[in-house]
């Protein structure tokens, strides 16, 4: 089963349209999404009523468009917060421990490391509920003693923030991690012997080399947390991010405003991705 | 490097990973334990007990609930890894120049919106007014509207579709580091395709499998959205309990309980499944 070995026509034709089949899977439901938002019906299904823009830059009842729907704005405005908060705290912390793992050999580095990667095997629910449970009994216990209210720690903008920052931060590590592994330490060295002080040195040297995987995971940071759902659901409160606030219109039944969210967030991703695998070919 | 500045340095670049983990995964882990060892006894007085696990052993609608989302799951993933397995190996060892790189990232594609717009778009295909309810109607093959939505099998077209991404670029690695040469040499000595496949190829591709088996688990135990959107009301997941006990029934200490006990099935299943192969988190995950 490989090029060089002559198969059966028969079989390699059953093959190829099982890939054909597998790709055909992966697109339907997303092209479905997309052509329904602009379908010129209240309903995302069929019968097609004709093409309309309507659910994009429609102002008035029964069609309301994206671009006029403040709830879905506010929602939006509110992810896209949340995504920088917590690509930007995931970034940071994940440089400093992949620096950690790659120049320091202490006591525990094992343990430290397993430690790091457990977040990716506990549910995001039960990662939801932990931190949900914990930070509750911090504000209940600053209220018993001091008669603190600390607003902050009840479920919120904060906590979802939080609760994002606790497993993206293995992967911003995992992702800087793999690049600084491929670091050339005599460049540093280099730097050194050139009368740079060790900070200069990994400013200029070093952090340079790792512009890309800092981009790249800032990229896939900010995607995750604007797509989570698990995590967040346990942690939100009056301030819906755009997952939840969608999540409680489709609860209620659908209309096509809510295609048109969707193929607004699939050309949003699909253009950040390109524009980071641009950046890392350059790089 | 003065020892003091390393010294400095270190301590510098371990306080946020220990903050970050002690804080928020160590600490909240045990609150979280400990709640669910609780019991109510009165308005505002516990008592330390396992009476909540009791309650889960106790009502068979809990148990139930749980054998099925587990079993669910692993069957999800079965699907998942049979489904995934000939599409990687094409991508890995047929495909050539661009097609191969565009076939691998068509495979991404679907993963950079989120879960909910995915599972949107499988409820406009399969309910009863959607696509495929139409498309029957249309061929002759159905008298009325079907409604394809809210049973299991919904569930786990939706739960293969939402992991995809996860068994198949692992094993798109693994099998790529596989030289042909080891391959051809199988046939020279007599190999047939199926005992290459299972002397060859698979052992090989082990690693990839494992761990694409381990995440596809773990993101189908712990998924809330899917199994609601798709299976409706009665869907029956374990998730759906915890959410209830916590956010609709208040009853921190029984959600608390639940939520261990998920998280002890996962870690049940991703130990044994490591131990089984031989493998550790570290190689898998990291």
């Amino acid at each position: 089963m490989i090029p060089s070995i002559p198969r059966n026509g028969a079989l390699r034709a059953a093959y190829t349209a099982y890939v054909v089949l597998f790709f055909v899977y992966l697109a339907l439901p997303l092209t479905v999404v997309a052509a329904f938002a602009f379908n010129d019906s209240q309903f995302p299904s069929l019968p097609w009523e004709g093409f309309t823009l309507a659910w994009f830059f429609g102002a008035e009842r029964p069609m309301i468009g994206v671009f006029h729907e403040r709830p879905i704005l506010r929602a939006l405005g509110t992810s896209g917060f949340v995504g920088l908060c917590v690509a930007a705290l995931s970034v940071a912390v994940g440089t400093c421990n992949a620096f950690l793992f790659n120049r320091y050999e202490f006591r525990g580095k094992g343990l430290l490391y397993v430690l790091m990667l457990l977040p990716l095997v506990v549910p995001g629910i039960v990662l939801g509920i932990s931190i949900l449970v914990f930070s509750s009994r911090v504000a209940n216990t600053a209220w018993d003693l001091a008669q603190w209210d600390i607003q902050a720690l009840r479920p919120g903008l904060l906590l979802v923030v939080l609760g994002q920052f606790s497993f993206i931060t293995t992967i911003t590590t995992l992702v800087i991690a793999a690049r600084l592994q491929k670091f050339d330490r005599t460049l540093e060295e280099a730097a050194l012997n050139l009368g740079a002080n060790r900070l200069t040195a990994v400013r200029t040297v070093t952090i340079p080399y790792l512009m890309p995987a800092l981009v790249g995971a800032f990229v896939v940071g900010f995607l995750m947390s604007f797509e989570n759902f698990n995590t967040t659901l346990m942690l939100v409160g009056s301030d819906a991010p755009l997952t939840i606030a969608m999540f409680d219109r489709l609860k209620e039944g659908s209309t096509p405003l809510l295609n048109a969210v969707s193929l607004l967030l699939m050309v949003g991703s699909s253009l950040l991705a390109l524009l980071m695998i641009a950046f890392q070919r350059r790089a | 490097m003065t020892g003091t500045s390393a010294r400095l340095g270190f301590v510098l670049l371990l306080a946020p990973a220990a903050l970050w983990l002690t804080l928020l995964i160590v600490i909240p882990h045990i609150d979280l334990f400990l709640v669910s060892l609780r019991e109510r006894i009165g308005v505002g007085q516990y008592t330390t007990s396992f009476a909540n696990y009791g309650t889960f052993l106790d009502e068979p609608l809990y148990l139930m609930t749980f054998a099925r989302t587990a079993i669910m799951s692993v069957l999800a993933t079965a699907l998942t890894l049979l489904i995934g397995f000939p599409v990687a190996y094409y991508i890995a060892k047929l495909a050539r120049g661009r097609t191969r790189s565009v076939l691998f990232l068509l495979c991404l594609v679907p993963f950079w919106v989120s879960e909910l717009v995915r599972t949107f778009g499988w409820m406009i295909l399969l309910r009863e007014t959607g696509l495929v309810s139409s498309l029957l109607q249309w061929a002759g093959l159905a008298a009325g509207p079907v409604e394809l939505l809210y049973n299991d099998a919904a569930i786990m077209v939706g739960l293969v579709y939402t992991s995809m991404l996860f068994m198949v670029v692992p094993l798109i690695t693994t099998l790529d580091s596989l030289d042909d040469a080891v391959i051809e040499a199988g046939y020279d000595l007599g190999g047939s395709a199926p005992s290459i496949l299972r002397e060859i190829v698979i052992p090989h591709a082990m690693p990839g499998i494992v761990s694409g088996c381990i995440v596809v688990f773990m993101l189908s135990l712990g998924n809330y959205l899917t199994p609601i959107m798709l299976g409706g009301k009665d869907s029956l997941w374990f998730t759906e309990l915890i959410y209830s006990q916590f956010i609709l029934r208040f009853n921190w200490e029984l959600g608390a309980a639940f939520g261990f006990v998920l998280l002890l099935l996962s870690s049940v299943i991703v130990w044994g499944t490591l131990r089984l192969t031989g493998q550790t988190l570290r190689e898998t995950m990291g």
